[in-house]
C-alpha cells in the first residue's frame, strides 16, 4: 500500500519532470479547428482485425457548427517512440496533431497542458510545503523548548489559526492583494500565502514531541552537563520529530496542490498564459463543457491521484512514523478530509 | 457548566470579533475599492471623488473602523456597496442557505460513514476490506474533485439539476410541498459532494476507535457473561468509541465551511461561500467583514456542539465539570 503510494508520487514528479520529452506540443500552443476535439486513443488493432504497431486514427472537423468530429479510419498513423527527444509521438504530423487527452475549449492540447501544468502545480506546492514546515517547527521548537508563557502564547496562536477555515483564509489574504501580477510574483504570494495558513498542525506536533522529548533522562543530563537550550533543541529535540514531520509534510503538499488548484479555479491563482491544473480547471467551470469534453476534467484525475497516493503513504504509516507519533497530535487517519 | 458556557461564550465572541474585524481591515487597506471598477468605465475622477465621500472610503482607516465598529455593537453591520442592501438582511439570507446544506452534508456523512466504520472496524473480512478501500478512495476525492465529478454525471445523465437552488417554475408548479422536493433535487447535487470525502473520514476515525474499544476487558468480560456479539458491538461499544469522532467534529465544521465554499462555486449554490466571494473580489467591504462574522458564528456553533455532544456521550467529562475544574 505504502510502496505503492510512494510510486505513485514519484511517477507525478517524474512526469512534471520529464514534461518536455513526453510531448512534442507546446502547453499554449492553439491547434485550429481542434476546440473540445476528442482524445485520440492508441490502437493495435487494425480495421481488418490483424495486430499492428501501435497506431492512432488522425481526427477531423466533420462538422464546425455542431463540433463534430471523426476518425479517419482508413488512413492510421503510427507511432514513433524515442525519436527526436520525445518518447511516443506520430510518424506524421501532417493529417493533424495527435491530441492524446483531446483538445480544450481553445484546441490546446489538454495532454500537453497536463504534464506542463504538473510543474507550476508541484513546484508551488513544494515550495509552500517547505515554507509550513519550517514556521511550524520554528514556532513548534521553541514552544516545546521554552515551555511557559511563551509556549501558551505560541499554541494559543496556532490553535487560533487551526480553528479558520483554511479556505476563507487564503482566498482572503489573496483577494486583499493585488490582483493582476505576473506569474513569478504568482507564484512567490500563493506559496508563502499558503504556508502562513499550513503551519499550525506542524508547529503542534512538533511542540507536543519536543516538550515530552525534553523531560527525558538523555535531554536533562545533556542540560546538566552544560549545553545549550538552542543546541540542545536543534541537535537532538527537534530529530526526534523527523517521522511527524515527514508525515506532515506529505499531507500538506497534498492539500496545498488543491489549493492551488481551488485557488486559479476561481480566478485568483496564477494568470492565464501560466498553466497548472487549476488554471486548465477553469475550462470546467462551464458545465456544457464538463458534459460534452469530460477530458477536460483530466487535471482533476491528476489531483485525485495525487490525493490518493498520499492517502495511501499515510493511512499505512511506517513502524517509526507511528511510534514518533504523539498522543493527542492530529491523527494521520482523518487524512486530507478534514483538512481542506 | 455555567462557568463552562460563560468561557465558551466570551470565546465565541471574540472570535467572530477578531475574525469580521480582520476581514474588514484587510479589505480596506487592500488596493482599490468599489469604485475601481467605474475608472475603466470612463466615469470622472470628480464623480468617483463624490462617489468615494458618499460611501465613506476617503475618511482614515482608523476613522472607518471606528464608525463599524459603533454600529456592529448595536447589530448593524452597514450597508453592501455592491448591492445597496444591509448587509445583515443579505448575509442572514445566504447564511441560511450554507447551513442548510453543511448540515444535510453532516448527516448524511455521519449516517453513512459511522455504521460502515463500526463494521469495517468489528470484522476482518470481504466485507471490511471493501469498505477500506472504497472509504480510500472516497477520501481521495476532495470536494473540488468530487463535485466536479457530480456535474459531470449529473450534467451527462440529466438526472439532477446541475446548480443553483430552485428552478424557475418550482413555485407555481406544486405549491409549498412543490417547493420542498425541488429544493432537495438541487440539495443533493452539492451535499454529496460535500458528505463523501467527510464520510471517508468519518468511517476511518470509527473504524479505528471501533477495533481499539473492542480490545477493552470490558468487552471480552461482557461477551464471557453471554451478552450477544451484535448487542454488544452496536450498543455497548458504540458510545465509547463514538469519542474520536464527537471530537473532530469541532475541526470539521471549519472544513465543512471550507469544503462547501468549492461546492457553492462549482454547482453554484447561493451561499455564503460565494458571497463572501464577490464581497472579497468587488472590495465590498461591510459585506466582507458581515460574511466573515457569519463564519465566525458558525465555527463557534461547530464548536459547542462539538463540546456538548462530547458531554453527552462521557459521563466522565460530567463528572469533571461537577468537581469544579
Amino acid at each position: 500500500m505504502r510502496g505503492a503510494g510512494v510510486a505513485l508520487i514519484v511517477f507525478v514528479a517524474l512526469v512534471a519532470a520529464l514534461a518536455s520529452s513526453l510531448t512534442p506540443h507546446a502547453a499554449h500552443y492553439i491547434f485550429p479547428d481542434r476546440a473540445y476535439a476528442p482524445p485520440m486513443l492508441i490502437h493495435v488493432v487494425g480495421e481488418d482485425g490483424r495486430w499492428r504497431a501501435p497506431f492512432v486514427y488522425p481526427v477531423g472537423l466533420a462538422n464546425r457548427l455542431e463540433r463534430r468530429y471523426e476518425e479517419d479510419r482508413a488512413h492510421p498513423v503510427t507511432l514513433r517512440w524515442f525519436s527526436r527527444g520525445v518518447v511516443v509521438q506520430q510518424a506524421d504530423e501532417s493529417r493533424g496533431p495527435w491530441l492524446p487527452l483531446g483538445g480544450d475549449g481553445s484546441g490546446r492540447d489538454v495532454f500537453a497542458r497536463l504534464v506542463y501544468g504538473a510543474r507550476l502545480s508541484l513546484a508551488v506546492a513544494l515550495v509552500a510545503t517547505l515554507g509550513a514546515l519550517l514556521i511550524g517547527t520554528l514556532v513548534g521548537g521553541i514552544a516545546g523548548a521554552a515551555g511557559g508563557l511563551v509556549d501558551d502564547g505560541l499554541m494559543r496562536l496556532s490553535d487560533f489559526v487551526l480553528v479558520l477555515p483554511a479556505m476563507y483564509v487564503v482566498l482572503s489574504l489573496r483577494a486583499a492583494l493585488p490582483l493582476v501580477l505576473p506569474t513569478s510574483q504568482v507564484f512567490a504570494l500563493v506559496a508563502g500565502i499558503l504556508a502562513v495558513v499550513g503551519w499550525p498542525i506542524v508547529a503542534r506536533g512538533v511542540r507536543a514531541i519536543v516538550a515530552a522529548e525534553r523531560e527525558r533522562d538523555y535531554a536533562q543530563a545533556a542540560r546538566a552537563l552544560g549545553m545549550g537550550r538552542g543546541r540542545l533543541l536543534v541537535r537532538h529535540l527537534l530529530p526526534a520529530a523527523r517521522g511527524f514531520v515527514a508525515t506532515q509534510a506529505t499531507l500538506l503538499a497534498a492539500a496545498f496542490i488543491l489549493a492551488e488548484a481551488t485557488l486559479s479555479y476561481v480566478g485568483l491563482g496564477f494568470p492565464d498564459p501560466a498553466v497548472s491544473w487549476g488554471v486548465m480547471l477553469q475550462e470546467a467551470a462551464n458545465v456544457a463543457a464538463i458534459s460534452d469534453a469530460p477530458w477536460t476534467l483530466a487535471p482533476a484525475a491528476a489531483i485525485f491521484l495525487v490525493v490518493l497516493a498520499v492517502n495511501l503513504i499515510v493511512q499505512s504509516p511506517s513502524p517509526a512514523a507511528r511510534a514518533s507519533a504523539p498522543r493527542g497530535s492530529p491523527q494521520p487517519g482523518a487524512g486530507l478530509g478534514a483538512r481542506l | 457548566m455555567i462557568r463552562y458556557l460563560v468561557t465558551r461564550l466570551a470565546f465565541s465572541v471574540l472570535l467572530v470579533a477578531v475574525v469580521s474585524s480582520a476581514a474588514l481591515l484587510l479589505t480596506r487597506i487592500a488596493p482599490g475599492d468599489i469604485t475601481s471598477e467605474q475608472v475603466g468605465a470612463g466615469v470622472s475622477a470628480r464623480a468617483i471623488e463624490a462617489e468615494r465621500a458618499r460611501l465613506g472610503l476617503d475618511r482614515p482607516v482608523g476613522e472607518q473602523y471606528a464608525r463599524w465598529v459603533g454600529r456592529a455593537v448595536r447589530l448593524d453591520f452597514g450597508t453592501s456597496l455592491m448591492y445597496g442592501r444591509p448587509v445583515a438582511g443579505l448575509v442572514a439570507e445566504r447564511a441560511r442557505n450554507t447551513a442548510v446544506l453543511a448540515v444535510v452534508a453532516l448527516l448524511l456523512a455521519t449516517m453513512i460513514g459511522l455504521p460502515l466504520g463500526v463494521v469495517s472496524g468489528s470484522r476482518t473480512s470481504v466485507v471490511a476490506a471493501a469498505i477500506r478501500a472504497a472509504s480510500l478512495l472516497a477520501l481521495s476525492l476532495p470536494s473540488l474533485v468530487s463535485s466536479l465529478l457530480l456535474v459531470f454525471v449529473a450534467a451527462r445523465t440529466g438526472w439532477l439539476p446541475t446548480g443553483g437552488m430552485t428552478s424557475i417554475d418550482a413555485a407555481e408548479a406544486g405549491g409549498w410541498l412543490g417547493a420542498a422536493a425541488d429544493l432537495a433535487r438541487h440539495l443533493i447535487l452539492p451535499a454529496c459532494a460535500i458528505a463523501l470525502p467527510l464520510a471517508a473520514t468519518i468511517e476511518r476515525i470509527q473504524s479505528e476507535a471501533t477495533a481499539s474499544t473492542l480490545r477493552e476487558p470490558f468487552v471480552a468480560a461482557a461477551l464471557a457473561r453471554g451478552v450477544p456479539p451484535g448487542r454488544m458491538l452496536w450498543r455497548n461499544t458504540l458510545k465509547p468509541a463514538l469519542r474520536p469522532v464527537t471530537s473532530i467534529f469541532g475541526l470539521v465544521f471549519g472544513g465543512l465551511l471550507s469544503g462547501s465554499f468549492v461546492v457553492e462555486i462549482v454547482s453554484s449554490w447561493p451561499g455564503l461561500g460565494r458571497l463572501m466571494f464577490d464581497a472579497l473580489r468587488s472590495r465590498d467591504l461591510y459585506l466582507v467583514a458581515g460574511c466573515a462574522a457569519a463564519g465566525g458564528v458558525f465555527l463557534a456553533l461547530g464548536a459547542l456542539v462539538s463540546d456538548l455532544a462530547l458531554v453527552a456521550i462521557d459521563p466522565r467529562l460530567r463528572g469533571r465539570e461537577e468537581a469544579g475544574s
